[in-house]
């Protein structure tokens, strides 16, 4: 019998108490006194959040293991406090099959660090024409329930509309990348406005998200299934979700990291490090996002996670990939942004980055109050550090690092899975 | 190392634009002297790395640092970028690895002259990059203009055309207006760079859909921006005999402008489409500088690398 | 040097440049900016003065030749302008406030050879401070001024300066 007690952690933020975990669950909360094997945390001045639950990460495996691999996307997400990542589906192969999900599944098993819950396409090599094997993922042992093309929209209003009836029969989510091609055209990379003006850069304009956005809903509302917006980047956007979300619509949103604290001015220097896709907005949109987290329009922080090989990025600006990190940085970021400021409370911060993200993708071991009984999975933050980021220290194959030399108030301090500390200090245990 | 660029006009100030004005026109008189060579880059290696295609643009650069004498070499790396899996950075680090003083960049990607900059040690001369800037156009056509108006401070110059796809128009609304030139930008809307309104209005300039009016205005000279083919088909507008019609240069046009103003100057970058956006009348009229330009070019750009290059000391040049 | 003493200076260098080509028909003079631009200036104002002929006169800018270009800031070429007719087959005067170590000079024959080819050379200055580093000699002096390098030279003409003006500071250590 294994036992682990964490000794005077603020649950939540507020008071302190002890957590003793054995087995892998947790057995008492209060004012414990360690058995005399078990391992003890000193918790003192630390916030304990339920294991954190990221809902949009690439790995990268398989098809580009030389940016990075879901052993090496795990080891980030343990130091970066999460217990549960939802891997995309843009893998080569696609993850569009029960193999293949549960193939994720497995490699992610075999890490030891996260829980790796494949997300299944929607459509057949993510091509938007042919449903992919809902059903059958859905059935396979990785019990897929949420679904997305991301990387790419579903664009045909009828496949996301047979889609949405289809996965109704086993409640599933389809978490969409919304982005009308035919508005941001194809050579878009960054947000159309007076800065890709003057850059020269083909633009992406806010409408072309807000579009796809509004149709969905009413796709929602016409199917009564569930849709996840992704990446929200525009205050447009918003706005249409929060009149779903009054309607009583089934539709959720996140917002990611850089899309609230990073905006497009960071574009003047032509850096591909800041090429991502919905592209960094200006600070009237990163605000809007911040006012909706805190309000719970925007439901749940994910961290799109999308490493790339430096020479994929090292193109011309318009030829370089679009993505970034973010797990290793996610919670400081929200921290920082979020908590420091006051605009969120450490329970919010546990609701959008583990109980909210984890009930949208139906995993049913994470995002479980501090309490007897619950999974003991946890996420232990030192509210009060500086720290500041060092690309050079990531877990993460990749260097695409927009945070590098930041420095966020909030860290995370230790990351706990079913009761084993898997990172500490910014490492693995 | 040094690091000095020219990456964009607003590496530059007035003073600087006036100094490599002043020395291109001494640059001038050499071209049309019998001995068309000046020592004064002698051991220096400039490289033109071009991934796109410029006859015009190249030939100039290699004329300008050939009567220098540096050693010019060109390099064709079109097709070496991304489809062949050579990141840019690899073929710049590559080029600057075998010792070169200078790379002048031309690449259709905007930005890519930026980037490059920050990766090697060589001075770089963005010789056009995507839909962003070229800044030694705008140079030459402010020479140009210059030699034809005196002092360009409260003349007035519309540009007019494709202005979205244009990287010469950016370099040159930065540069006349430090010359304290008044410009009007003219073009459908569909044709303007995204937040055109905002830009005007931090920097002073104008904007306008209407060209008669705009010319109507008066003006000291107008800039007619070619109009790629493969935006005539691309829904930008509804055919090329509307645009002609609403924004070319034709003949009833450029009677009225003579008439208003004989001293009007006519420029285009080239190359032009006669019958599209300019009139065969208008680019060979008296008023047309068109020729004047492509021999400003080689002064002008010669100017840039006795600028740039001409001192060791690492304190000079424009972007840092 | 007062400003008597400059004027006569030129006046001499007049009278040996006529003399020693037998008149001024083929003569050229070219001054090198900036102050020998003035010194050209004065030297064909007093040749026309003796021998009642406008003497071609232009600039000649040697900056693209200097041996030390790389060791300065860039400095911005000055305008070289040579007379109408050329330097072909002409004498050429080259005028100069101060004659130094050569190097100007030696920058001013490699200018020329690249307009033109003349059928004569010659070289005048204001003043000759010794301490050549070329071997490199003027035709006509006005003045030779012992100096030790580490003494300056101040050349100030009219037109160019406030006054004229010939004397030797005390240098800065170099």
């Amino acid at each position: 019998m294994s036992s682990l007690l964490v000794k005077g952690a603020r649950l939540l933020g507020e008071d302190a108490a002890d957590i003793l975990v054995e087995d892998g669950v947790v057995r008492e909360v209060g004012s414990v006194s360690a058995p005399g094997d078990a391992q003890v945390i000193d918790a003192d001045g630390l916030v304990a959040l339920p294991g954190l639950v990221d809902m949009h990460v690439h790995l990268r495996e398989p098809g580009r293991e030389d940016a990075e691999t879901i052993a090496t996307g795990a080891a980030a997400a343990a130091v970066g406090g999460f217990t549960a990542v939802c891997a995309m589906a843009n893998t080569t192969p696609v993850t569009d099959t029960a193999e293949a999900a549960e193939r994720i599944l497995d490699l992610g098993a075999a890490t030891g660090l996260v829980d790796v819950q494949p997300i299944g396409a929607v459509t057949k090599g993510l091509e938007g024409e042919q449903l992919a094997e809902l059903g059958l993922m859905h059935r396979s042992r990785a019990r897929v329930r949420l679904f997305s093309d991301d990387g790419k929209c579903v664009r045909d209003a009828r496949v996301m509309r047979r889609a949405l009836e289809y996965i109704r029969a086993f409640d599933g989510v389809i978490s969409q990348h919304a982005q009308d091609t035919d508005l941001a055209g194809p050579q878009a990379c960054c947000h159309e406005g007076e800065l890709s003006g003057r850059l020269g850069l083909p633009g992406w304009p806010g409408v072309a998200e807000e579009t796809v956005v509004a149709r969905d809903v009413m796709l929602a509302r016409h199917t009564g299934s569930r849709v996840h917006v992704a990446h929200v980047s525009t205050a447009e956007s918003i706005e249409i979700i929060r009149w779903a979300k009054a309607q009583g619509l089934r539709v959720t949103a996140e917002a990611t990291p850089h899309h609230l604290m990073l905006t497009t001015d960071l574009l003047a220097g032509y850096d591909p490090v800041y090429k991502v896709n919905p592209p960094l907005r200006p600070e009237e949109d990163a605000e809007a996002l911040r006012a909706a987290l805190a309000d719970g329009t925007i439901d749940i922080v994910a961290t799109d996670h999308a490493p790339h090989a430096r020479h994929d990025k090292e193109h011309a600006f318009v030829d370089a990939a679009f993505g970034m990190l973010g797990l290793e940085t996610s919670l400081a970021v929200i921290s920082d942004l979020m908590v420091a400021t006051g605009r969120m409370s450490w329970a919010d911060v546990a609701r959008v980055m583990s109980t909210a993200p984890a009930q949208i993708a139906g995993l049913e071991g994470h995002g479980r109050p501090i309490e007897t009984g619950s999974p003991g999975n946890l996420t232990l933050i030192d509210p009060d550090a500086s720290v500041t980021v060092d690309a050079a220290r990531s877990k993460s194959l990749s260097r695409n690092n927009p945070w590098h030399g930041r420095t966020l108030k909030g860290a995370v301090h230790s990351t706990i899975l079913r009761g084993r500390v898997t990172a500490t200090g910014g490492d693995l245990a | 190392m040094t690091r000095r660029h020219l990456l964009s006009i607003d590496d530059v100030d007035e003073g600087q634009i006036r100094e490599i004005l002043a020395t291109a026109g001494e640059m001038h008189d050499v071209q049309h002297r019998e001995v068309k060579k000046l020592p004064a880059l002698r051991g220096r290696t400039v490289v033109n790395l071009f991934f796109e295609d410029s006859t015009r643009t190249r030939s100039s650069f290699e004329i300008a640092g050939k009567w220098l004498s540096a050693d010019v070499i060109n390099i064709s790396a079109k097709g070496s970028s991304a489809s062949k899996g050579e990141s840019l950075r690899d073929t710049a680090m590559t080029v600057a690895a075998m010792g070169v003083d200078a790379l002048v960049i031309r690449h259709s990607a905007s930005g890519a002259a930026h980037q490059v900059s920050q990766w090697i040690d060589a001075a770089v001369i963005n010789a056009g990059d995507g839909t962003h800037e070229h800044p030694t156009q705008a140079l030459l056509d402010a020479y140009t203009l210059q030699r034809h108006h005196g002092d360009l401070a409260g003349r007035h110059i519309a540009i007019v055309g494709d202005l979205t796809h244009s990287r010469v128009v950016r370099s040159n609304l930065l540069c006349l207006t430090k010359l304290g030139a008044r410009v009007t930008l003219v073009a459908p809307v569909t044709l303007m760079p995204s937040g055109i309104a905002s830009w005007a209005a931090a920097e002073g300039f104008s904007v306008s859909s209407d060209l008669d009016e705009v010319l109507a205005g008066g003006v000291d000279a107008v800039m007619m921006l070619r109009v790629q083919k493969e935006r005539m088909s691309g829904g930008y507008f509804p055919t090329p005999r509307e645009y002609t019609i609403g924004y070319g240069l034709t003949r009833p046009r450029l009677d009225a402008l003579v008439a208003a103003n004989p001293e009007v100057a006519i420029c285009h970058p080239g190359p032009m489409n006669r019958g599209l956006e300019i009139s065969a009348d208008a680019a060979d009229a008296a008023q047309s500088l068109v020729l004047d330009q492509v021999s400003a070019g080689v002064a002008v750009r010669m100017s840039v690398l006795y600028h740039l290059l001409a001192s060791g000391e690492p304190d000079r040049g424009y972007a840092a | 040097m007062s400003a008597p003493d400059i004027a006569r200076a030129v006046r001499r260098m007049a009278h040996e440049v006529i003399e020693r080509n037998k008149g001024a028909d083929r003569l050229v003079i070219l001054g090198i900016p900036s102050r020998g631009v003035e010194v050209a200036t004065r030297l064909a104002a007093a040749i026309a003065e003796v021998e009642g002929t406008e003497v071609p006169t232009g600039t000649l800018d040697i900056t693209m030749y200097r041996d030390d270009l790389r060791r300065q800031p860039t400095r911005a070429p000055l305008p070289t302008r040579i007379p109408t007719g050329g330097i072909d087959d002409r004498i050429v005067v080259l005028a100069d406030d101060v004659l130094y170590s050569g190097r100007t000079v030696r920058a001013a024959l490699d200018a020329l050879s690249d307009l033109g080819r003349p059928k004569a050379v010659r070289l005048a200055v204001l003043v000759d401070r010794g301490h050549r580093e070329l071997p490199i000699r003027a035709d006509h002096v006005g003045k030779n001024l012992p100096t030790s390098t580490s003494e300056r030279v101040m050349v100030r003409l009219a037109g160019v300066d406030e006054a004229d003006e010939v004397r030797i500071a005390a240098g800065e250590t170099p």
